[in-house]
């Protein structure tokens, strides 16, 4: 064994302690916007997969499978470094002289992680939709209600709370997710932990008050939605767990 | 878009793809071997060995494939005493970080065996290894395999996060020869386009096997 000698210091010693913090926000933050997006995304991706027409059905299916099989780290390069070179010169100009680079891939970061977690919500709401009975498709459909309504009034409530548990997974996974956003240079908790390694060479202290603090975000989170899911249980017809 | 850059490259993309794929292999072998021991241990009955078990799987449940890997990065030399080469340390945080969800599929796989088998076999005499062995795991495994299947798709995606630690895998290697070449559109569509047609044939196979074997 090599003669090491710890310094857990680094971990809340000035100014890394307040490094972390700044990343801890960051996490959060990315997390939440992210999630809200994929979220919203995903239940309308996987309504889209439950309508008759065929081809809506397979455009819905083909972004699922897109997004679901290519990896994170790949999709996050891909928007970052190869998308803006899409863009028209012109548009490519205002977007680097205007926007800040740290401003540029945080929003590339929430794009990528919110359409990478979009197709896996959309997999969660597809099998609460096919948990609905045939019978309150037709109910909603006979009180004069158009396709949007039914899904807004009757089929998307009732999805989201049956799908809440696997909701809460994702969740979780996505504050998981949000650290590959380092690699783009996003100051979230990962990238902190690694700084504080460049500048004190107590990188494993650093790397392990990191594991700590997203342990610690990942109970708070599945306590929090433990919470939500006994808030929006519906008497009968999901059993509590 | 000029996909000539890829056809000039090819032998060193090639070669990260090789790379990748030697990581998942060792990385698949390892963390579903590891994966069938802490699944059998966490149905221990045993305070003992159950709830150290629990704790590693929630623990590595619940932080990032990236941190294990740095975390690896940095430990393993100091363990050592000696450098480490980057390729090892990503394939021992793949094995200790992926072995705990295969775990878990192992769980539920031997609490779907029935329990009359698991008493008929200790009823004819056989060890606790042996009813594992040749009774529940044979059968377990059988209705693990599109789980199973499932989570290999995700090792393989994973396994790009040893970027980060820079092993040669295939997307450090499309972003070197990116750096010389100055294509990113074709480069990154390319590797999606790998990724997306390995991913699929492994999450089609799980379907394919779902059906066979009735989830």
């Amino acid at each position: 064994m090599l003669n090491y000698t710890f310094d857990w210091s680094v971990i809340w010693r000035h100014p890394y302690g307040g490094w972390l913090l700044e990343g801890i926000l960051i996490t959060i933050q990315l997390s939440i916007l992210a999630w809200g997006i994929a979220l919203f995304l995903g239940v309308i991706i996987a309504s889209l997969r439950n309508l008759p027409q065929k081809w809506v059905k397979a455009v819905a299916a083909a972004y699922v499978e897109t997004f679901r099989n290519i990896p994170l780290l790949v999709q996050l390069f891909f928007w970052y470094f190869a998308a803006p070179e899409l863009l028209p010169y012109s548009a490519r100009q205002w977007l680097y002289q205007n926007i800040e680079p740290t401003t540029l891939s945080y929003y590339t970061a929430i794009i990528s992680l919110s359409l990478f977690t979009s197709s896996r919500i959309a997999e969660h709401a597809r099998s609460g939709f096919s948990s609905i009975p045939k019978g309150q498709y037709l109910a909603a459909f006979s009180t004069g209600l158009n396709t949007l309504q039914v899904y807004r009034y009757v089929i998307i409530p009732y999805t989201i709370r049956v799908f809440i548990p696997p909701l809460t997974t994702e969740f979780v996974t996505i504050f998981k997710n949000s650290a590959l956003a380092m690699t783009l240079g996003v100051t979230e908790t990962t990238f902190m932990s690694q700084r504080i390694d460049s500048y004190t060479f107590h990188g494993l202290e650093a790397t392990i008050g990191a594991m700590v603090i997203y342990l610690l975000i990942s109970l708070s989170v599945s306590g929090l939605m433990g919470f939500v899911e006994r808030f929006l249980y519906i008497p009968g017809l999901i059993r509590k767990r | 878009m000029i996909f000539d850059v890829i056809f000039r490259n090819i032998h060193l993309l090639l070669s990260g793809l090789g790379v990748t794929f030697q990581i998942f292999i060792l990385a698949w072998i390892g963390s579903f071997l590891l994966g069938i021991g802490l699944g059998v241990l966490r149905l221990s009955s045993r305070k003992a060995i159950y709830w150290p078990v629990t704790i590693y799987i929630q623990t590595m449940r619940s932080i990032p494939l990236i941190l294990v890997i740095f975390g690896f990065y940095l430990l393993l030399p100091i363990i050592t005493g000696k450098s480490m080469p980057s390729l090892v340390s990503a394939v021992i945080s793949f094995i200790v970080f992926e072995a705990v969800y295969f775990a878990e599929i192992v769980r539920g796989g031997i609490q779907s065996v029935r329990k009359n088998l698991i008493d008929a076999g200790y009823s004819t005499g056989l060890s606790y290894f042996q009813v594992m062995t040749f009774i529940i795991l044979p059968q377990a495994i059988k209705n693990m395999i599109p789980s199973i299947v499932t989570q290999s798709v995700v090792v393989f995606q994973d396994t790009a996060l040893a970027y980060v630690i820079g092993v040669k895998e295939f997307l450090r290697i499309t972003t070197l020869v990116n750096v010389r070449e100055v294509r990113s559109i074709e480069l990154y569509l390319f590797a999606a386009l790998v990724y997306f047609c390995i991913c699929s044939f492994g999450s089609l196979l799980a379907r394919r096997m779902e059906k066979r074997y009735g989830g």
